[in-house]
């Protein structure tokens, strides 16, 4: 009799469990402590993915530093100093959405997601221009490099590892859209508040990384010297 | 797989519902591992059956069975598909996934949901890679090397995108074992008083997580390099191949230890309980795990001695190489002094476990001459090469693998399988390895090249030898799955605590609750505790032996 008691206690306690939490987790302190750690670990797969092409950028333009010269001048700096300005006031925006989730502010959550999607689409659509008109003069990497004068040897190297640096940072900046678009739609539903806002955190600090690995890309590619 | 002897519980096969759906959706850890545990098998069951016909077609001297073109994809998809799909997520993703969880006392990893999301990544990346056999196969060996890879013929591409798809179910698995490791241990489950498997695995995820996605970034160079041309591993346009080989080993030398580490966490568990006796140096034990680890980012470089890399780097990885030999001799003569004077029963866990010890110390100590400069310019891509990684890669991890599935059998199906049988098939398991790979050893060192379709005179004999040792070992593998097969139908109830084991995957029932634990283990007691409290009984008739349930 007792048991039975005890076991229903036990149910009611778990009904009265909030939506977010998870059964195999003590309290929700821990549950919160392992989402950061996990999200923490994955940053560092991140930087290490991204690693290898920095290794390759850095033995390429010990080889060849006049071929890195001669690309990084078919870029638009000034457009690069665009982008990466928009990326670091995305990363304020960004910082401020999490606050306002711990403060339980509904309304600051969703205007500081919504300015930090548009910057994010900005930075895409600046980045368009610039690789459609590499398209246009033939700055591609590989086969496709077909840029008739001034040609310096092994400045293919210099646009392949632009696009691909570029290109998985771009990646990684397109699916940023689709999580902050996803915590954009809970935080309307206000699921997001000062009990619970793991998921903009975690977010968040996944939008500050994609920054991070910019904010080295950018003077890498467009400010060589 | 029916109830347990303790008869009120139901075991987690029948609480989390049934039909193929129950599995499809699950987020319960057991079920997650014996699916990936399902996988591995299989995969191990291919790349078997593409050794036998490496050793067959080896037999003759000329054309026996295969092409020589046939032949090299062969021995390519033998490599790919035991590395990348069996022996990686063998070990920590099968067993691993079952018994950390109850090792630490708790009833779920860290992230259910990315758990089953890594095995479907794991089965999609598989049937990507081993798709490219039937496009037209791949004939470049495991190791993709430049630039043969970017010009041969065959679905390099395919291949290559399976195993960087599989990767990503390898950091996902890391990844929850850290956090699970670091944030989920039960109430008195502190560092130092965790199961020796727990530091295994937990030294094996840290590299799964560091190494894998420079694999990645590798093995999308090396796409975008046989897709467009970039040149950034070709020397023709001003690459380097030898980058490749870098970037190859920086990931796929810290992945022998992906393998081999989880081996050596089964041996720590198996080795105690067997002999009745408290680990000999357990902290010893542990921190070796992780200087393995270390040790084994900075080694890469002895893979690629005759590359053309600078003889001061050689120099430095050659020394380094070295080190790794003392964290695992700290390893072999801690178990070692584990067994002295404990009471030991040789029941079939503890005759892989011997094995084991065996057969690593041989892949180990042949290590070292691959290690010198020198005597390495001889044996490079010969049979010697070939019999040593075998010798720690099955000889080692495989034979842990075995040794684990024995051991955890009972806890996994609920049923005892056929000791008689089992230690058999150990037996020939054990013959056959040795049969087939020390021949290996004296073929390398007589100058026979790894990957040859063909070979002199002089090598026939020793080939036969190794091919009659690969029958054998097949048919221990025959006897091996037909008696486990067998147990799920006709094998006796297994207790919830067979062998006498303290750990607490044993408090709990065979098969588990959906939970893991119908109350909170004891962890009073720690992992290894053996003789103090309660005297050890005979193995087999432990009914609510040892430290049990009482709490």
């Amino acid at each position: 009799m007792a048991q039975a008691v005890d076991e229903l206690k036990h149910d009611h306690k778990h009904d009265e469990h909030p939506w977010f939490f998870h059964h195999h987790f003590t309290d929700v302190q821990q549950q919160f402590d392992t989402a950061k750690l996990g999200m923490w670990t994955f940053l560092a797969t991140e930087i290490l993915m991204f690693g290898g092409l920095f290794v390759a950028y850095a033995l390429m333009f010990s080889m060849y530093p006049e071929a890195f010269k001669a690309g990084h001048e078919h870029l638009n700096v000034n457009l690069g100093v665009v982008n990466t300005a928009v990326l670091i006031f995305s990363s304020l925006t960004m910082a401020l959405a999490v606050r306002s989730a711990q403060t339980s502010n509904k309304r600051g959550i969703i205007i500081n997601l919504l300015i930090t999607i548009a910057c994010a689409c900005v930075f895409l659509v600046v980045k368009y221009f610039e690789y459609s008109h590499k398209y246009h003069e033939g700055l591609l990497p590989g086969i496709f490099y077909s840029f008739p004068t001034d040609y310096v040897p092994h400045i293919e190297m210099y646009f392949a590892l632009y696009f691909m640096m570029t290109g998985l940072h771009g990646i990684h900046v397109t699916v940023g859209i689709g999580l902050l678009t996803w915590i954009l739609l809970n935080a309307m539903k206000g699921k997001y508040t000062s009990a619970y806002y793991t998921q903009v955190e975690m977010v968040g600090l996944y939008w500050h990384l994609v920054d991070l690995i910019w904010i080295y890309l950018f003077p890498l590619l467009y400010l060589v010297s | 797989m029916a109830d347990n002897n303790q008869g009120q519980h139901k075991s987690f096969y029948e609480e989390g519902g049934k039909g193929i759906m129950s599995w499809v959706y699950t987020l319960d850890h057991k079920r997650i591992g014996l699916m990936y545990l399902v996988s591995v098998l299989l995969m191990f069951a291919v790349g078997g059956i593409l050794a036998l016909l490496i050793r067959l077609e080896l037999f003759r001297q000329g054309p026996t069975i295969l092409t020589a073109h046939q032949y090299n994809q062969v021995f390519t998809l033998h490599g790919a598909i035991m590395v990348f799909m069996f022996i990686i997520p063998a070990i920590p993703a099968s067993l691993g996934n079952f018994v950390l969880p109850l090792l630490l006392g708790t009833k779920d990893v860290a992230f259910p949901r990315i758990n089953i999301f890594s095995y479907y990544i794991y089965v999609i990346g598989a049937i990507i890679a081993i798709a490219s056999i039937i496009f037209g196969g791949v004939d470049t060996g495991w190791t993709f090397y430049t630039p043969y890879s970017t010009g041969s013929g065959g679905k390099v591409i395919w291949m290559v995108f399976g195993v960087f798809v599989l990767g990503f179910s390898s950091i996902l698995t890391g990844l929850n074992f850290i956090a699970t490791i670091h944030k989920l241990r039960a109430p008195g489950i502190t560092w130092s008083r965790m199961p020796l498997f727990c530091w295994g695995i937990y030294a094996t995820s840290l590299i799964q997580v560091l190494a894998t996605p420079v694999l990645a970034i590798t093995l999308l160079m090396l796409i975008i390099e046989r897709a467009w041309g970039i040149g950034i591993f070709d020397p023709a346009k001003g690459g380097d191949a030898v980058l490749f080989q870098h970037f190859f080993w920086f990931y796929s030398h810290p992945a022998v230890y992906i393998m081999i580490l989880p081996g050596m966490a089964i041996i720590s568990e198996i080795i105690p309980t067997f002999s009745k006796k408290a680990i000999f140096g357990y902290k010893a034990i542990g921190m070796s795990s992780v200087a393995i680890a270390i040790i084994g980012f900075l080694v890469w470089g002895h893979h690629m001695f005759v590359s053309g890399q600078s003889q001061f780097a050689s120099m430095v990885f050659s020394f380094l190489t070295y080190l790794v030999a003392i964290p695992s001799g700290i390893k072999v003569f801690n178990w070692t002094a584990t067994m002295y004077k404990g009471t030991i029963s040789l029941d079939t866990p503890m005759l892989y476990a011997l094995s084991f010890l065996f057969l690593f110390t041989i892949g180990g100590l042949t290590g070292i001459p691959l290690a010198a400069l020198s005597v390495d310019v001889h044996l490079t891509d010969t049979y010697f090469v070939v019999a040593h990684f075998h010798y720690v890669m099955m000889g080692g991890t495989v034979i842990a693998f075995y040794g684990g599935l024995h051991y955890w059998w009972p806890k996994m199906t609920g049923r005892m399988y056929n000791e008689t049988l089992a230690r058999l098939a150990c037996a020939l398991v054990f013959i056959g390895f040795n049969v087939t790979f020390l021949t290996q050893f004296i073929l390398g060192s007589k100058g026979m090249p790894r990957r040859y379709y063909d070979y002199l005179p002089q090598y026939q004999t020793l080939h036969q030898v190794s091919t009659v040792g690969s029958w054998i070992l097949g048919l221990g593998f025959l006897i091996m799955v037909s008696y486990l097969l067998a147990s799920l139908k006709n094998g006796a109830l297994a207790p919830a605590n067979p062998w006498g084991g303290l750990t607490l995957e044993w408090q709990t029932s065979s098969p588990p609750p959906l939970h893991n634990f119908e109350k909170q283990p004891n962890t009073k007691i720690g992992p290894y505790d053996y003789g103090v409290p309660v005297p050890p009984k005979k193995p087999g008739t432990l009914e609510g032996a040892v430290h049990g349930t009482s709490s």
